[in-house]
């Protein structure tokens, strides 16, 4: 039976922690994560799981001791945000790299200077190429349902990597919305129980993790490495069908809103994406042909997929939660760009960058865009391909 | 030398003590301990603090070192307590 409750994104995603169990969590508080982690500590301390909670210092030591628990061969989780993940950020490649699966929601916030509280996703953008792989949820019940999803990809025995579960700060981590909860029994059978690979608790048969590699083998285990990002879309992608039949909710690489007749497309992450379709229906109720894609999977990147579903149309808009300053373009126009830039034939793009430190993104920026890519669509002409929306002038 | 195809996930080391095969003892530069038998209480100081495979112990005793790991870092003698004053591990020019 699935238990239907009014809560928020934070409280549904430490719900799954509890019926998940990890044997360690290490975490430190940070807003918009505090919540989160604060009523996961509850658990702890009413008695509801056997987890260790682990107590640190700094996120820098949270990540450090789940690497140190992974090893030792327990299933392992914490969770951050902002300046959380960027103190964490030397530790990121080491979890990757020494192939821990490590499940950490990343409630996307701002980064400093000048210090803000809420929603972009400028955190998680800086840690994609940390070698974790990324789901990103647009609501509570998508962040619940990746997290659980979560577990099983990581420990997957031919994958072994730590999976960052994305969702949108404030917007999701503290609105209540309905959610749909499973019985505690189904998403215990669905994680499994943990099975370590390597664990240095093993003491019978003595091993050694983070050795020193120099110019004869370093290049060698990095292309190993890049090898194993292939496996993962594959997996995701089995996971996602079992999740269907304990929960009736279909998850893909990515979600094709509209996407298949359209002439016109938007790209957009998380929470924004909702604003985003209701908008599409409106415009679609006129007849404009525009359509959506929003990246569930975003490392690795399902470059083949992404492109095939947009390279028919003939103007795509992607909007990026994030600048990168001094490159040249927002983080998610880069990749799909690069995804399409092969093809011969492949739609106009733009990119505008929206929502920075928990701007709204209103239904009428969505139109704005809209409005921009028709004319683009009949035209042919760019005005401006990257441009800032929303913001005072 | 081992291809990408044989890297094992994570570089995880599943040999015990493959350390015995890296002679960190080349990496020695300028100094080199020596060990005085007769100022040695066979306390093992040496042994525990030595970062690497180089103080040797038989019968809880201490013997010799072994060179071939010794790095030469000189940690050995300055734990080394030595008998009545004197030191039983001191540091000497490196003869080339
Ligand atoms: S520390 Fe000094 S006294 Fe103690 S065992 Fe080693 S050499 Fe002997
Ligand atoms: S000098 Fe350093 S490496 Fe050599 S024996 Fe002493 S402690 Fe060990």
């Amino acid at each position: 039976m699935t238990k239907i409750v009014a809560v928020t994104g934070n409280e549904a995603v430490a719900n799954a922690f509890r019926q998940i169990e990890p044997d360690v969590c290490a975490a430190y508080p940070i807003t918009p994560q505090t919540e989160l982690m604060q009523r996961f500590a509850a658990f702890v301390s009413n008695g509801q799981v056997r987890t260790e909670m682990i107590l640190v210092e700094s996120e820098h030591s949270a990540l450090s001791a789940c690497v140190g628990a992974a090893a030792a061969g327990g299933r392992v989780a914490t969770a951050t945000s902002s300046q959380g993940l960027a103190l964490m950020w030397e530790i990121l490649f080491i979890a990757s790299g020494l192939r821990l699966p490590i499940v950490m929601p990343v409630v996307n916030r701002a980064l400093s200077a000048p210090i803000n509280i809420h929603c972009d996703h400028s955190d998680a953008m800086g840690a994609r190429d940390s070698g974790w792989i990324q789901l990103w949820s647009e609501n509570a019940q998508e962040a619940y349902d990746n997290t659980i999803q979560a577990f099983r990809i990581a420990e997957d025995m031919n994958i072994r990597l730590p999976v960052m579960v994305c969702y949108d700060g404030f917007i999701i981590s503290h609105s209540i919305e309905r959610i749909e909860y499973l019985e505690d029994e189904i998403v215990k059978n669905f994680v499994g129980e943990y099975k370590p690979l390597y664990p240095l608790l093993d003491v019978e048969n003595p091993k050694s993790y983070g050795p020193l590699i120099l110019t004869d083998l370093y290049h060698e285990v990095r292309k190993a490495h890049s090898e194993v990002y292939k496996r993962v879309p594959k997996v995701v992608l089995e996971v996602a069908k079992e999740f269907e039949k304990i929960s009736g909710r279909k998850y893909e690489l990515f979600e094709n809103y509209r996407l298949d007749d359209a002439e016109i497309g938007i790209v957009i992450l998380n929470s924004a994406a909702g604003t985003t379709k209701d908008v599409i229906d409106e415009y679609r109720e006129r007849g404009v042909k525009v359509g959506l894609l929003k990246p569930r999977l975003y490392r690795p990147f399902p470059y083949e997929e992404v492109a095939n579903a947009l390279k028919n149309l003939k103007a795509v808009c992607v909007l990026d939660r994030a600048d990168a300053f001094g490159g040249s373009f927002g983080p998610l126009y880069l990749d799909i760009a690069a995804s399409l830039c092969n093809f011969s034939q492949k739609p106009i793009l733009i990119n505008r960058i929206y929502g920075l430190g928990g701007r709204d993104f209103m239904p009428e920026h969505a139109a704005e865009v809209i409005e921009e890519l028709k004319d683009i669509a009949q035209t042919g002409k760019i005005i401006k391909l990257k441009e800032y929306i929303g913001v005072r002038e | 030398m081992i291809g990408w195809k044989d890297i094992p996930p994570g570089m995880v080391i599943l040999e015990a003590g493959s350390a015995l095969k890296v002679k960190t003892g080349s990496w020695r530069a300028a100094y080199r301990p020596k060990w005085i038998e007769e100022n040695c209480i066979h306390c093992l100081l040496c042994w525990l603090y030595c970062p690497d495979n180089s103080v040797k112990v038989k019968n809880g005793k201490r013997e010799e070192f072994d060179y071939d790991y010794c790095k030469g870092c000189g940690i050995c003698a300055l734990e080394c307590p030595g008998k009545k004053g004197k030191k039983a591990i001191v540091m000497e020019e490196e003869v080339k």
